[in-house]
Parts: C-alpha cells; sequence; structure tokens
C-alpha cells in the first residue's frame, strides 16, 4: 500500500513579539491508504495545530507535509485549497457548515466546487445516507448540534476524499449523541476505504482506530512507549 | 515521492460563484438593503439635481424667447436713437422709459423709491408680464390710469390692489401685484422695484425734464423676416456704429446664454451638493460592507476548507455588491426623479423660466451607473479582506489580527478612489484645480474626523476610568474593543454635521457682516436727484429734525470725448490705439471739492495748482483744470499724470488735465466718485444734489422722506435699512434653498448611522445575550446600550462641529475678510439633534436583544 500522509521533521513555532512558542517540534510519521489513525493528547498538546498543517491549513515552520504525493509546503494557498477540494474531507468539532445554505446545499458545495454534475441527487442520498433526508431545506440554525455534525459528516464524505481529517468531531456532544455519530463516521469510512484522521480526548475512541500517535508538549511519545503504557 | 501538482486553470466558475452569492444574500437581505439604502439617497440625490439642470437648461433654450419678450430690445439714453436697418424691416415695437422716482401711497402717507416703467405697446411679445390677479396685465392697458406695483412693495407698504399710488403729479390705480416681467433681475429690483404705467400718462407726472436720467428701450419683433435674415448677425456688423451711437442691444441668443450663465453658478452649486450626498453614500457602503464582511469572513474560511479559491470567494461577494448597488441605483434614479418634481418649487424665487417635468435618460442612466460604480469601489477595500481569509479560522475561531500590511491592491484601490473623486468633481463642476481642492478639502475632512476617533479609542484605552461604575465602564469600553464602531460613526455622523453646520456659520456670517455696514453712525439716508434751488430748504428740514448732514455734494453728469486729443470715432476705427472705448461711452457722475473725503487717499499728484511766485506762470496756467480719478482706473486704463482729458458736459466741453489719482474705500456707504472736478469749474452746469444721513429708526426715516417727497416730488430716496431688509429676505430664500439641498447630506447622514447601528448590532447582541444569560436586567443592558450611543453621538456630532468652525474660520478669513465667531445657539442645537438621533436610533435597533428569549437570539447568532 501507498502512504497517503508522509509527515517529516515538523516543526511549528509561533512568535509574537520577542517570544517564540514551539508548538511542534521534529514530528515525523505516515499513514498508508486507508488507515485509520488517531492522535490524542493533553489539551494544548498541539494536535489540532499538527492536523492544520497536515490538512494543509496551516504552514510549517520547518519540515514537510506530503500529501498523496503532493508536497504541500511548496504550494500557495490557492493550490492547497484546490488540493484540499480534490483530495481531503473535514469534520469539525463545531461543525462549520455554512449559516445561509440549507442542509442539501452545504452538502453540494465541495461537489460544486469541483465541478460535478447531477449532484443534488447524489446529496440527498448522503442525506438520507446520514438519516436526514426530510431535513433537506433546514438552515443549520434550524438543527441540533448532532444533526448538525451529521451533515458535516454527509459534507466530508461528498467528494469521496482520500483522506479525512476530524478535530474532536464528538467533542461538542453527549454521550449518546456521540456514539451515534463515531458509528456513523467509521462506517461511512469503511464503506469509502476513506484514511481517517482522528483528533481526540477520548481514548476509548482512539482505541476503536488502528494506530494512535499520542501527542505531548509538541513531541511524538514513541508508539511502543505509548503501546507498553497502555498495555501496561 | 513528490509530484508536482498544478489547478487546472479553470475560469471563473460564474454560475457557481452567482449561485453562491444568491444563496448566502437570501438569509442576508435585509442587511445588504441596509447598505445599498446610503447608495440610494446618495443617487437620489444625484439623478434629481442631474435632471432638473438638465430640464432648467432645455427650458431656458426653448423659453428663451419669454425671456426677452421680444426679439430684440434697444436702449439708450437718449430718446432719440436711431437704427435705420431695423425701423425699414416689417416689424411691431414697443417702447419703455424707466427712470428712478419715488412713489407715495396715499393710504399711509409713505413713500418709496421705484423704478418707474412708462410703457407703450404690446410688449412682451413673448410670455407675458406676471401679475396678480393674471388678467392686470391685459387691463391695465384699458387706457385709463392703472399701475402694476412690485409684489414687494405691496406687502412692504401694506397696500393693496384698488389702492392708488401717486407718481410724481399723477395718482394711479393699483391695477395688480407684478411678479415678474421679461428683462427683470433680481438684483435691480433689490434697490428699486418696478412699476408699470402707461407711457400716455407720463407727461402728466411731470418727472421728466431736462437733465433726468430716463433710460429709453425699444423692444421689436419682426414680421416675416426674410429667411436669410438673422438679427445676431446684423447686430455684429452694426456693432460699431451702434456703440458709436450709444445704443445697446440684446438678442434673444445674447440673454439665452446670459441666463444659462447665471443658473451655471447654481447648478455648479447644486451638482456639489449632490456629490457631497453620494460622498456619504459611499462612506455608508464603506463601512457597512466593512461591517458585513466581518462577519462572513468565518463562512469565507470555510468554502476555502472546503477547496474554494480566494478568487471565488471574493466574487461572490463581489457579484452579492454589485447586484444589490444596481438594485440600489435603481431605486435612488426612480426616488431621484420624484425628488425632480419637487426642485422647481424650492427654486421657484430664482428661475428665469418655467421649469418643466420630463425624464433625462442620460441623468438616470449616468446616475445608475455612478452607483453601480461607486458601490462597487467603495466596497472593493473593505472586500479584498475575503481574499486573505485563512481556512485556519475554522479551527481557531477568529483570524489572528496580527499587523496586517496594507497590500498593492489595496493602494491600488485608494487610488482609484482618489481618481474617482477627483474625476467626478471634474465632471460636477468643471475645473481640474477646483476638484483637486475639493478632493483634497474632502481628505483632510475624513483625515482629520478619523485621526480624533483614533485619538478617542487611544484615550479610553489609556486613561480608562477603572473607579466607575460597571454601566459607565462597559459601555466607554465598548468605543475601543474589538469591532467597534467609533471610527465609523465618527467619520460618517461627523462629517453630515461637519457640513450642515458650516452652512449655518456661512449664512451667520454673511448676515453679520451686512448688519455691520449699518451699524451705528454709518450713514443710512440718501436723498438723490435735489435740484440746486432745493438744496437749502431740504438741508434746513434735516437739520430742524435734528438730522446731521454726513454729506450734502452736487452731482454732474457728463462723457468724456477725448483724451490726449483722441476720440472715440478714431478708437473705434484704429485699432492700433491702445485705448479702452469704455471710458468714452460711460456716463460720468462726477462731483466738484477742493479736498478729499475720508472714504479717499491721494496716491499721486495733487489736487490743485501749486501757487508759483512767477506771476507769468501763474498766470499761463490760470485757465488749467486739474481732475483727479480713481487709481485702479487710471490704471485699467494706460492714463498717466497730466494727460489731457476733454469732457462733453451736457454740450458744453471742458478740457482738463489728469491732476492726480486717489485710492477709494467702495464698500463705505458713501456717494463716491471715480472723477473728481476741482471747484470754481462745474457750478453752473446742469446738476443735482445728493444728501446723506443717518435716521435713527425706520419711523423717523419714514417721517422725514415722507415730509420731504410731498413737497419735492421730483427727489428720491433710498432708505438703507429698507434694502438690507429685502437682502435679508432674499438670504433668507437663499438659506432654505441651501437647508433643503444640505436635507439631502442629512437624510444620507441618518441612513448610515441607521446601518451601521442595525449592521453593528450584530456585533453585540452576542454580548448582551450573554449579559442577559448571566443575570443582566433589560435596564443595565439598555443603559449599557444608550450610554455607548450617548458617547458615539456626542463624540461624532463634537467632531463634526469642530470640524465645522475649523471650516468657517478658514472660510471666514480668507474669503470674507472677517473674523469668525461661532454662535452657541447652532451649535447646541446640531449636537443635541445628532446625539439624541443616534441613541433613539441605536436603541431602537437594539430592542430586538432585549425582548426577545435569550436562546432564540444565541441560536441565530451563534451558529
Ligand atoms: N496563533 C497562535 N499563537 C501562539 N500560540 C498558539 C497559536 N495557536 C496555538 N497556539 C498554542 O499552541 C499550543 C497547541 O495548540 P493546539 O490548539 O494545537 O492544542 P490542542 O492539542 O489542539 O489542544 P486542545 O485539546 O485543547 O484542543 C497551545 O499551547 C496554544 O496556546
Ligand atoms: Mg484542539
Amino acid at each position: 500500500m501507498s502512504n497517503i500522509l508522509e509527515v517529516s521533521n515538523l516543526t511549528k513555532t509561533y512568535s509574537s513579539g520577542s517570544k517564540s512558542l514551539t508548538v511542534l517540534s521534529d514530528i515525523s510519521f505516515t499513514i498508508q491508504s486507508g488507515d485509520k489513525l488517531s492522535i490524542v493528547g493533553s489539551s494544548g498538546s498541539g494536535k489540532t495545530t499538527l492536523l492544520g498543517l497536515c490538512a494543509g491549513l496551516d504552514r510549517a515552520t520547518s519540515g514537510s507535509v506530503i500529501l498523496n504525493g503532493i508536497s504541500l509546503d511548496k504550494l500557495n494557498e490557492d493550490e492547497r485549497a484546490y488540493v484540499r477540494n480534490q483530495h481531503v474531507g473535514f469534520v469539525f468539532q463545531n461543525f462549520q457548515l455554512l449559516p445561509t445554505l440549507t442542509a442539501v446545499e452545504n452538502i453540494m458545495v465541495p461537489m460544486e466546487l469541483r465541478r460535478e454534475k447531477g449532484i443534488r441527487k447524489k446529496a440527498l442520498e448522503l442525506l438520507d445516507r446520514v438519516g436526514l433526508a426530510e431535513r433537506h431545506d433546514h438552515y443549520p440554525t434550524q438543527l441540533s448540534g448532532g444533526e448538525q455534525q451529521r451533515i458535516s459528516i454527509a459534507r466530508a464524505f461528498s467528494n469521496n476524499p482520500q483522506i479525512l481529517f476530524a478535530d474532536e468531531p464528538t467533542g461538542n456532544l453527549d454521550e449518546e449523541t456521540s456514539e451515534k455519530i463515531e458509528h456513523l463516521l467509521f462506517e461511512l469510512n469503511r464503506e469509502s476505504g476513506t484514511t481517517l484522521v482522528l483528533v481526540t480526548h477520548d481514548l476509548d475512541l482512539a482505541k476503536k482506530t488502528d494506530r494512535i500517535i499520542k501527542l505531548k508538549g509538541g513531541m511524538v511519545l514513541h508508539p511502543s512507549d505509548q503501546l507498553a503504557t497502555e498495555n501496561g | 515521492m513528490d509530484k508536482k501538482i498544478s489547478i487546472p486553470n479553470q475560469k471563473v466558475a460564474w454560475q457557481w460563484v452567482f449561485l453562491m452569492a444568491w444563496r448566502d444574500a437570501r438569509k442576508s437581505r435585509s442587511r445588504l438593503f441596509l447598505f445599498i439604502s446610503s447608495i440610494v439617497i446618495g443617487i437620489a440625490a444625484l439623478v434629481a439635481i442631474n435632471s432638473f439642470s438638465d430640464n432648467l437648461q432645455s427650458d431656458i433654450n426653448s423659453q428663451a424667447n419669454e425671456l426677452l419678450g421680444a426679439d430684440l430690445e434697444l436702449a439708450s439714453n437718449d430718446s432719440s436713437f436711431r437704427y435705420p436697418v431695423i425701423e425699414e424691416m416689417s416689424h411691431e415695437v414697443s417702447y419703455e422709459n424707466s427712470f428712478a422716482s419715488m412713489i407715495f401711497f396715499p393710504k399711509n402717507q409713505e413713500s418709496r423709491l421705484v423704478d418707474v416703467r412708462a410703457l407703450e405697446g404690446a410688449f412682451p411679445y413673448y410670455g407675458k408680464i406676471e401679475t396678480e390677479p393674471a388678467d392686470a396685465e391685459a387691463t391695465f392697458r384699458d387706457g385709463t390710469r392703472k399701475a402694476l406695483v412690485d409684489q414687494s412693495v405691496l406687502v412692504q407698504y401694506n397696500v393693496g390692489i384698488g389702492d392708488s399710488i401717486r407718481i410724481g403729479r399723477v395718482l394711479f390705480k393699483i391695477e395688480g401685484s407684478l411678479i415678474s416681467s421679461p428683462s427683470q433681475s433680481i438684483g435691480a429690483t433689490l434697490v428699486t422695484p418696478a412699476v408699470y404705467i402707461p407711457m400716455a400718462y407720463l407727461k402728466e407726472t411731470e418727472l421728466i425734464q431736462k437733465g433726468s436720467r430716463v433710460y429709453y428701450r425699444r423692444f421689436y419683433k419682426f414680421n416675416d423676416p426674410p429667411a436669410d435674415f438673422n438679427i445676431d448677425d446684423q447686430i455684429r456688423t452694426d456693432s460699431d456704429s451702434l456703440r458709436a451711437a450709444r445704443i445697446s442691444s440684446e438678442t434673444i441668443r445674447e440673454r439665452k446664454e446670459e441666463t444659462g450663465d447665471t443658473f451655471e453658478d447654481l447648478a455648479d452649486f447644486l451638482n456639489l451638493v449632490a456629490f457631497v450626498a453620494l460622498l456619504l453614500g459611499c462612506v455608508g457602503v464603506a463601512s457597512a460592507v466593512h461591517i458585513y464582511i466581518k462577519e462572513k469572513i468565518r463562512l469565507v474560511a470555510i468554502l476555502r476548507c472546503l477547496g474554494a479559491s480566494g478568487r471565488d470567494a471574493f466574487y461572490i461577494y463581489l457579484s452579492q455588491i454589485g447586484a444589490i448597488g444596481l438594485i440600489g441605483s435603481i431605486l435612488g434614479a426612480i426616488v431621484g426623479t420624484f425628488i425632480q418634481t419637487v426642485l422647481p418649487r424650492v427654486f421657484a424665487d430664482f428661475l428665469p423660466v418655467d421649469v418643466t417635468f420630463s425624464l433625462s435618460c442620460p441623468s438616470i442612466l449616468g446616475g445608475v451607473l455612478t452607483g453601480l460604480f461607486v458601490s462597487i469601489l467603495f466596497a472593493l477595500s473593505p472586500l479584498i479582506a475575503v481574499r486573505r481569509a485563512s481556512p485556519l479560522i475554522t479551527l481557531r475561531g477568529i483570524q489572528e489580527s496580527g499587523k496586517r500590511k496594507i497590500d498593492k491592491a489595496q493602494w491600488l484601490i485608494y487610488g482609484f478612489i482618489f481618481l474617482f473623486i477627483v474625476g467626478f468633481a471634474f465632471i460636477q463642476i468643471g475645473s481640474i484645480r477646483d476638484s483637486l481642492i475639493f478632493t483634497l478639502f474632502i481628505g483632510l475632512a475624513f483625515g482629520f474626523l478619523a485621526g480624533i476617533a483614533k485619538i478617542i479609542m487611544w484615550l479610553v484605552k489609556r486613561f480608562f476610568p477603572d473607579s466607575w461604575s460597571y454601566v459607565w465602564r462597559q459601555s466607554l469600553a465598548n468605543l475601543h474593543r474589538p469591532n467597534n464602531q467609533t471610527l465609523v460613526l465618527i467619520s460618517s455622523i461627523g462629517l453630515g454635521t461637519a457640513l450642515i453646520t458650516t452652512l449655518y456659520f456661512i449664512q451667520a456670517l454673511l448676515i453679520n457682516e451686512v448688519e455691520i455696514t449699518t451699524n451705528n453712525d454709518r450713514p443710512n439716508l440718501m436723498i438723490f436727484d435735489i435740484q440746486s434751488h432745493q438744496v437749502d430748504a431740504i438741508n434746513t428740514k434735516a437739520t430742524e429734525r435734528g438730522l446731521p448732514i454726513l454729506q450734502s455734494v452736487p452731482i454732474v453728469t457728463m462723457r468724456l470725448s477725448s483724451v490726449n486729443g483722441i476720440t472715440y470715432k478714431q478708437v473705434l476705427e484704429d485699432t492700433s490705439i491702445n485705448m479702452r472705448g469704455g471710458m468714452f461711452r460711460r456716463e460720468w457722475r462726477v462731483t466738484y471739492r477742493d479736498s478729499i473725503i475720508a472714504s479717499e487717499e491721494l496716491t499721486s499728484g495733487t489736487l490743485k495748482m501749486l501757487e508759483s511766485r512767477s506771476e507769468e506762470l501763474n498766470e499761463k496756467y490760470k485757465d488749467i483744470v486739474l481732475v483727479s480719478l480713481e487709481e485702479d482706473y487710471v490704471e485699467r486704463n494706460n492714463l498717466k499724470l497730466m494727460d489731457t482729458l476733454v469732457w462733453d458736459v451736457q454740450g458744453v466741453p471742458i478740457t482738463t488735465q489728469l491732476g492726480s489719482t486717489r485710492k477709494i474705500d467702495w464698500q463705505m456707504v458713501q456717494t463716491n466718485f471715480l472723477a473728481l472736478f476741482p471747484t470754481e469749474v462745474l457750478e453752473q452746469a446742469p446738476q443735482f444734489h445728493v444728501l446723506i444721513t443717518r435716521v435713527k429708526s425706520t419711523e423717523e426715516g419714514a417721517l422725514f422722506q415722507r415730509d420731504i417727497v410731498k413737497e419735492f416730488p421730483n427727489v428720491s430716496v433710498i432708505d438703507v435699512g429698507l434694502i438690507l431688509n429685502t437682502i435679508d429676505d432674499i438670504l433668507d430664500k437663499i438659506a432654505f434653498v441651501i437647508r433643503f439641498m444640505a436635507l439631502f447630506s442629512i437624510i444620507t447622514g441618518l441612513l448610515v448611522l441607521i446601518s451601521s447601528v442595525i449592521l453593528s448590532k450584530f456585533q453585540r447582541i452576542k454580548e448582551s445575550v450573554l449579559l442577559r444569560t448571566m443575570g443582566g436586567s433589560r435596564k443595565q443592558i439598555l443603559s449599557i446600550n444608550s450610554l455607548e450611543y450617548f458617547f458615539l453621538g456626542s463624540l461624532a456630532s463634537l467632531s463634526g462641529i469642530l470640524l465645522a468652525m475649523l471650516g468657517s474660520w478658514g472660510l471666514a478669513y480668507y474669503s470674507f475678510n472677517s473674523t469668525f465667531v461661532p454662535n452657541i445657539l447652532p451649535i447646541i442645537t446640531v449636537y443635541l439633534i445628532i446625539t439624541c438621533l443616534t441613541i433613539i436610533i441605536g436603541l431602537f435597533n437594539s430592542r430586538g436583544i432585549i425582548s426577545k428569549p435569550p436562546l432564540e437570539v444565541l441560536r441565530n447568532e451563534i451558529q
């Protein structure tokens, strides 16, 4: 299997004035196509930062990210946007639906950006898949948090991404709803064979993935160390 | 492995861009319409004024013959003038002999100086003399003793139709009040309003005697002139001989151009007003879009996450704003077309023609295009932020507001805005220099207001009163916290306030100026046309009443017949002679005395020949007469000391030498003379005298006038106080017009205020809701909001007033040569009105937050 994501020697430093804060230092790992990976770590350990860099939402201070064979750090913002549209899907902790678009329109946007045809039908199918077919012309404000997250998952899968990034997709939801959402996410992921990168606090959730990367103070605890601690 | 990717070089997916623009606009429609409301008024003003100007111009063209009332007007001071070419053509002619005279109202024993116009013939041939009642202009010609009297005189002296007036020895019945007639300008009617009488009774009045100053006009209408006859060409051909015969002429074309020129200034003024309203609208657009885009940034970030390019996102909002701008401009054009129908009524007192209503397509189209253009141009600056929206916002909440450099595109937009303002000002006022100055002033004004806003924010932050109560601290802090409206509101409301206040100040300044000239011991009553044998009697009457004789001077009228032996005829025939014809054409009014007076200053030469010790020399120069002319006049006409000037004093030639030059302060109300003769030359010439005195009250003036005019019906009295009253009236009318036009700016300012308050309400909403959720009472939230708007309104109006004071001071100092003393009342009024409006509008718009349950608002806002 080929590597869908190669991260090597990734470092991110924020500097404000004279002070500089290294949030990620020298991180390297690879993910193979179809893998499920979770990133865990305490709050402030750099999970979101790492996810943002992998998805090409931000630029690293040094090191490289190669996504599906494309080196992201050489691209400008619009080229990265294009890459995201072609290969990447997102699920956010706070859903991030477009507030002025209806449910079905939200799902259609990534496909529209790819200039696909016959997308409304596909969007409605996806909507049906997440169980919200009859809510298609509702606006996000008319939906509950869990419902919004289901729409957002449908949107994430609408452009058949090779890789899906999810930043604490259940962080804002209650336990029961969280379970439903997790279930939906894994199921859709399995059906489409997408690579999944999941950021979470929830170790139980993390254990459902193939691999776990544990961050601490901006560094990766070695997987073996981690497994050892886990099992021990 | 590292593949190179390249984005397929796709064209903008316009269909999708428009679709997204539409989808997004669905939920923001009301807010989008807010941002165009300011454009609507700006464009309405523009379309209304441009259409009005267009119609005015075309009405002047189409009604040109009614402006003159005839095909040709000839005039002279000589009753027997001839113009054979015209007389030989088939024509109709009317005669009008006009002269200044007192009229007397038997009803209340008062009298007034007027311009008596004795009319014979059917003039006007085009249009008509407008009277009240309308048929008076016809019935007054029925052959009996009837007169048409200027309406302002009837009002001033409280006389009405059917009452009588005495002119000289004849009693006339007032047949109608004169509203307007062709050949009558506002300026002329100020001092001497017109009174028409039939020519048949002119002689009976016994006012026309030898030496009386009468102006003889003839109005011609040609019957079937030959096809190749053009009156303008004819006049041009004969211009020299007409000039030599001292006949002045005016044709329809000349009158039309003259009128057009006069109204050019009015049009310039109106255009500037429209432009300022439009600029305020532009400020509204820029600020509204600024706030709007700020709210949309998160949405753009999501789109970027999903893979939209910055370009696409930019076009989505550009097309939204373009479409809304277009709708706004069309609405504006419609509103403007309605306002246009009101303008002729507003300007009624100043218009020479009846302005008709018609749609002016160039104005409407121009207005719509301008509106579309400015909406986009002024939206661009906040709009390009869309391109920079980082997709990271989706993960981080808000964009880090690091010091963002102003990029190239931003500078480019500023450049375009500058070019637009200069260019548009140029189109509206037609002078590069003036439009640059105008742009500079607008720029300075904005810079000033923005500076004040920045300083205030800094001050509030720096010296924050930590000890104040919560409500005060909260509302004060709102001035500088993120998403504050301080800059936007202070510059938009401030500029509107400044414009209105400046208008007030300048008006007060003008009125003040006029009042100063009438102060304390300045002369305010002048009696003209006193004959030599009446001087002593009138002086005695004045003294008896305790009135000071400030001046009593003789006036002799004469003409210049040659300068250094060169006559007018030679000047006309020989173009190599460097001499101006004006000297010969004017009727000189000259006085004689041996000394200079307070308003004069001798600048060169001498008034009297110095006595020499040599009897021989004294004898030789005995007959030399030295005259004195005004300095500037001497320079303008290339004269020098000791030039020989020969005068024609009503038939008698008098040879003089230019002995001296004087500087004259014309602004003093006094009889001043270009030319001054020495004594012992003109004493025997036909002359009249002028007496200048000062009365302490209008009643005293009226009594004295009544006394004099009864006994000496030939004299004319000018009551300066009366003229000033009339000037006040006219200033009032002008002020009304100016205020009406300023209304455009005020309304635009208010709309800018409303829209920025409503738009920014969404910034404050979350906070207010959170406060309520945490238990803040309605009263507390209301107080916080009203205090914030109180601060904003106060700061904005005070900054505007300050700007207006600076501007008025500058205008007073540089343009009127006087000092500017601000009057407190309008300042307080403007301050209170603007501040209260801001608070009211602000609160009116926040009422939604207070009355709705917090949850509903939270769901709507925090999506
Ligand atoms: N723009 C920034 N400037 C400076 N420091 C930043 C910036 N963004 C993030 N950080 C810091 O980087 C560190 C990592 O942040 P990050 O959001 O990646 O943590 P996280 O692991 O996602 O935490 P959480 O589980 O709470 O979401 C934090 O200490 C944060 O304060
Ligand atoms: Mg995080």
